[in-house]
């Protein structure tokens, strides 16, 4: 963030006015910096003109009634229309361009907080409540919770019953392993391709297969997994039931989810590797450091924070993960701290499972109930992570000068 | 550090198996003797389908209550994946919509010694065919009816082929949205086998897992995925497990001259009206013009192998199947997913089938 | 696969362990070799997995994909032969994923514009959390979010599309009344793939060597016109990177879609309820397929494993194309 610019003409964005002395059309510019300039007040004048000619649009093509909606976004497009055209008469085409991209990138901005917003806002008002009257579901696994308590709960009123402490540590546990797995292999692959291959046929090959492993479909690789597991198993232990059902476990998703994690990291943080400047490798190799001191020393702090982004991508692309979860560690009502014996519960596996397939069918809203409370979590579990990759990030990363 | 690693992951394991293996020690019912479920402890590991997962949750945690120490993992992964899974050995029982068919039953034979496995009816849920229709709780229906309704020849609710079979009843003009599963489900197979059976000249698509792709209708994920599309469309018609229709109305279902609404005696009944074969699964007559019959039932069985590899397995699976069929774990299965209990005759024949389980060699 | 567990603790030791013999600080020959054995191990470990992949991919698929040598059988268990079972579902994963990208693109690189250039920095920094956050949101979330609230949504304006565009294939035929069409699943993926796009290009954005940035201001450049002359060169194979990314995600989703889209037979109306994507035709059909359904859905999953191998060696193309600008040369 820090290298963000200071801009330099700030005034021109619609949210914030330029403090320089508004001069009037008429009047003669007092300093020869402004010459030229449209006085600031234009964006407001334009914006009001805009929300009336829209208004007047919306009324013509709406057949039915008038749309709040339809209204902004139409007044939107006339002053983003408008913005540009005044501008091109009072000042010049550079300018008018300049402020054209810079109220589209605001409407960009703002387009893409409306759905993000309501989505958010779906969660929260949905599992918030639940999980403010009832604390208890984040210390209670399903183990005591069927149909029947379902039902008393919808129908009679009996406290909200069970919880989700077994799928937030099958998560955890899951998400731990699969990241101690995935991220050391894909960041030293992508350090191999961007500081140690010149661009051979074996560079050239892996970048083409990380490529490829985007592309499977998330199930597959849950199916992989556990076939991989269950050839590992058999081969080395044997082949009874006894063993053949060890291969459910939180490590065989962690394989499942690792594989659809590295090419993730591998894709980011080859992409962050590259962007490193080729001055700080020669000014330290330069001073004698050898290249994996200077890799460690100089190239991956200087990109850690856009590392720990990709890598939080990463974690995001799988904690989400369903389908190969359910098919490689199972599904428990009871909590499992060991990824490495018994079956888990996912948190996702969970969320996907009450919504769909509620535990008392004809009572339904305790799961939703449940479910939506687990997203919440799933998504501040998320949140947590995010912010300490950033700590991380800031810890490493050395302090920035202009380059 | 790869060997040493693995070593005590392999000593976790074997510490894992010996403990259980310790456990079971004790214990040496089987070959026919009843065994005294009280003293069994161990982990039974069983996957199939999501229909009855609900009760199974029910089972799962009331087995315990007549043996404590017997802990039952079940794993919704669906019907095809649970036999499959059955078959490879990974669970130790399947929950399956539908019953093996001979090629799977010669397969068991790998895992289950040559006496292979038995179906256990111990999940009977009636489909309910529900709609959403302002002011309207019932319909009557004949199976033709209801196939030309699915199959988008009658597009409005006061056709005349539905109003002749509703006198007294006011049928709005609402056009009929038809509401289907968009996954695999055996709901649709146990739905479209009845249509199949019971009305051959309208339904030509015959019984299917997927619902025909040639029929232009909505669809939805899962039982509670079309009860909630049908419960937010009006005029819409779709056919669900009867315990989670909710609000919906229903169709009282053409048997004979009689319509007969869904209930879980009627439903229990067309299990026993049916013929079981040798392996335990029952062939559902659904063109029957019983009185008193639900036709529209599905099934969901439980497969165990008639002889395990070991003892502990074997002990576990007795406790647990005995437990199901059962009439406290009926009444827990029913109490939670609103499925039908069995009949008594059923139980007697589960309960003999369950008590031959052996072990191996 | 303890293998790769063991390799990761190698890796993340060996450069805090002091260098042999007491060197200085400017690391040893031994270091460097073991370094650079790792990555190069790691980049094979990645092939050999993917081997795997492939091979487990191509055998379980072989059934359906010639029937009558595999399974002894005429046809596969859906359609006549594979290719008329799977052609629909890849019509409908391209146009999803379609949709998605050029919904998505352009307002991904205007928000990472936004916050790496255009924001006050008091906004900047917030809105970029923001916006990892929503990258991590699972896309079960997503999924029931298009269900239960864009799904409504949409109804008015896909009947206002069909009135007054009605002419283009897209928007013809009836509008569906629940909303659970393929264009609704298209903007589900949109907003899903969105916050990743954008955080890959932001950081991008903000490695724009500042050198470059004030050169050309100092030239007089505007503010629109630095961004173009600096920052979108030296981002241009980044962007693509990421947009690629984005489009792995948007074509191998399987909740988001699966949740919204009232699936059924191909057709390029965008706002009637029909169409299929492969991920969501896996997802739905695969816990009760057995046999020769089973192979068919992974057959169909290796087709998309195809698609997405085609479409990333057009990136990689292209990125080739633009190297020059890159840091690292």
């Amino acid at each position: 963030m820090s290298t963000a610019l200071k801009k330099p003409d700030e005034g021109h964005t619609p949210s914030a006015p330029p403090s320089s002395k508004p001069n009037g059309r008429s009047t003669k510019p007092k300093n020869s910096l402004t010459a030229g300039q449209k006085p600031g007040w234009t964006w407001m004048v334009v914006a009001a003109a805009s929300l009336a000619v829209g208004a007047g649009l919306i009324a013509l093509i709406a057949s039915e009634g008038f749309s709040f909606a339809g209204w902004l976004i139409l007044s939107a497009i006339v002053y983003v229309i408008g913005m540009y055209v005044t501008t091109r008469v009072i000042e010049n085409k550079r300018r008018a361009t300049d402020g054209l991209w810079r109220n589209l990138v605001w409407a960009a901005f703002i387009v893409a907080l409306i759905p993000l917003v309501s989505l958010l806002w779906t969660v929260f008002a949905q599992g918030l409540p639940t999980l403010l009257s009832n604390p208890g579901l984040l210390t209670e696994d399903m183990s005591t919770t069927n149909g029947a308590t379902d039902a008393a709960t919808q129908d009679e009123g009996a406290p909200l019953s069970g919880g989700f402490v077994h799928g937030l540590i099958g998560t955890l546990m899951i998400t731990v392993v699969a990241t101690v797995i995935s991220v050391p292999i894909g960041l030293m692959a992508s350090i191999y391709l961007v500081e140690y291959s010149r661009g051979g046929w074996f560079a050239r090959t892996i970048t083409f297969f990380v490529d490829v492993m985007t592309g499977i479909p998330s199930i597959v690789a849950g199916l992989f997994a556990f076939a991989a597991v269950q050839l590992f198993i058999t081969t080395f232990l044997g082949e009874s039931p006894v063993y053949l059902q060890m291969v459910k476990m939180g490590l065989s998703a962690a394989i499942a989810l690792s594989v659809l994690m590295i090419p993730v990291v591998v894709r980011s943080t080859e992409e962050m590797l590259r962007v490193v400047p080729n001055e700080l490798r020669e000014a330290s190799y330069a001073l004698g450091v050898r290249k994996w001191k200077t890799i460690m020393k100089v190239v991956l702090p200087t990109s850690i924070s856009g590392i720990a982004s990709g890598v939080t991508l990463a974690i995001a692309r799988v904690t989400g993960e369903t389908a190969p979860i359910l098919v490689t560690a199972g599904f428990l009502a009871t909590t499992n701290w060991n990824p490495f014996s018994g079956w888990m519960t996912a948190l996702p596996v969970y969320i996907y499972r009450q919504l769909v397939n509620p535990t008392a069918p004809a009572a339904p809203v305790p799961s939703e109930m449940r479910a939506w409370a687990a997203a919440l979590v799933l998504i501040i579990i998320v949140m947590l992570l995010n912010l300490v990759a950033r700590i991380v990030a800031q810890a490493f990363a050395p302090k920035k000068t202009g380059r | 550090m790869k060997l040493k690693r693995f070593g005590t992951a392999a000593a976790v394991l074997a510490a894992g198996t010996l403990t259980l293996s310790a456990c079971s020690g004790g214990d040496t019912g089987g070959d026919g003797e009843a065994v005294d479920s009280g003293s069994v402890s161990g982990t039974l590991i069983g996957g199939g389908a999501s229909s009855q997962e609900s009760a199974m949750t029910a089972w799962t945690q009331g087995v315990t209550e007549v043996s404590p120490d017997l802990t039952v993992n079940y794993d919704p992964v669906g019907s095809g994946a649970g036999r499959e899974g059955f078959l490879a050995g990974q669970y130790s029982f399947a929950g399956s919509d539908a019953a093996m068919d001979e090629e799977e039953q010669e397969q068991a034979a790998a895992v289950c010694g040559p006496d292979g496995v038995f179906h256990v009816p111990s999940y009977i849920s009636p489909v309910a065919v529900a709609f959403n229709l302002e002011g309207v709780d019932t319909v009557n229906m004949d199976a033709e009816t209801i196939a030309k309704v699915f199959a988008g020849e009658i597009t409005t609710w006061n056709d005349d082929a539905i109003a002749e079979q509703n006198e007294g009843t006011e049928l709005p003009d609402t056009p009929i949205t038809v509401v289907h599963r968009s996954d695999d489900s055996g709901t649709t197979e146990n739905f479209t086998a009845y249509l199949a059976e019971a009305a051959a000249d309208a339904w030509e698509f015959g019984e299917v897992e997927t619902w025909p792709s040639e029929i232009a209708a909505e669809s939805a994920q899962q039982t509670s995925g079309v009860v909630s599309l049908a419960g937010s469309t009006d005029g819409a018609i779709t056919y669900a497990d009867a315990s989670q229709v909710g609000e919906l109305g229903t169709v009282a279902v053409g048997v004979g001259d009689d319509y007969v609404e869904y209930s879980a005696e009627a439903a229990s009944k067309a299990v026993n009206a049916s013929e079981a074969n040798e392996d335990g699964s029952v062939e559902l007559d659904r063109a029957t013009e019983e009185a008193g019959v639900y036709p529209i039932v599905l099934v969901s069985y439980h497969i165990f192998c008639q002889q395990y590899q070991d003892q502990e397995t074997a002990d576990l699976a007795k406790a647990f199947a005995e437990y199901v069929v059962s009439e406290e774990g009926q009444q827990a299965g029913a109490d939670s997913a609103g499925s039908a209990p069995i009949s008594d005759d059923t139980r007697e024949s589960a309960l003999e089938r369950i008590g031959n389980i052996t072990v191996q060699g | 696969m303890t293998e790769q567990v063991t390799d990761a603790r190698d890796t993340t030791a060996s450069p805090t362990t002091k260098p042999w013999g007491g060197r200085t600080s400017s690391g040893s020959a031994s270091g460097d070799k073991v370094f650079a054995g790792l990555a190069y191990g790691a980049g094979g470990l990645i092939l050999l997995v993917l081997a795997f992949v492939a091979v487990f991919l191509i055998t379980e698929s072989l059934p359906a994909l010639a029937p009558t040598v595999f399974s002894q059988q005429d046809s596969i268990a859906s359609a006549d032969s594979f290719w008329v079972y799977v052609m629909p579902l890849i019509g409908g994963t391209l146009m999803a994923s379609a949709i998605a990208i050029v919904l998505a693109t352009p307002v991904a690189i205007g928000i990472a514009l936004y916050i790496s250039h255009y924001a006050p920095r008091r906004l900047a920094t917030p809105v970029g959390y923001v916006i990892d956050l929503l990258a991590a949101i699972p896309s079960v979330v997503y999924g029931a979010w298009g269900m239960i609230t864009l799904s409504t949504a949409m109804v008015p304006i896909y009947g206002w599309l069909h009135d007054h565009l009605g002419f283009l294939p897209f928007f013809a035929g009836d509008p569906s009344t629940t909303g659970r069409t393929l264009l609704t699943s298209g903007v589900v993926l949109a907003v899903m793939i969105l916050p990743i796009i954008t955080s890959l290009c932001r950081e991008i954005f903000l490695q724009t060597p500042k050198l470059h940035e004030e050169a050309a201001l100092a030239l007089g450049a505007t503010q629109w016109e630095m961004v173009k002359m600096t920052v979108f060169p030296f981002a241009r194979a980044g962007i693509i990177s990421s947009v690629m990314l984005g489009l792995g995600r948007a074509l191998g989703e399987t909740m988001a879609v699966t949740l919204v889209l009232s699936g059924g037979v191909f057709g390029l109306s965008l706002i009637s309820s029909g169409n299929q994507t492969i991920p969501s035709e896996i997802a739905l059909n695969f816990p009760e397929a057995f046999g020769m359904r089973q192979s068919e859905l992974i057959a169909a999953g290796l087709m998309l494993f195809i698609i997405t191998l085609v479409v990333n060696m057009i990136a990689r193309w292209i990125v080739s194309r633009h190297k020059e600008f890159s840091g690292a040369n």
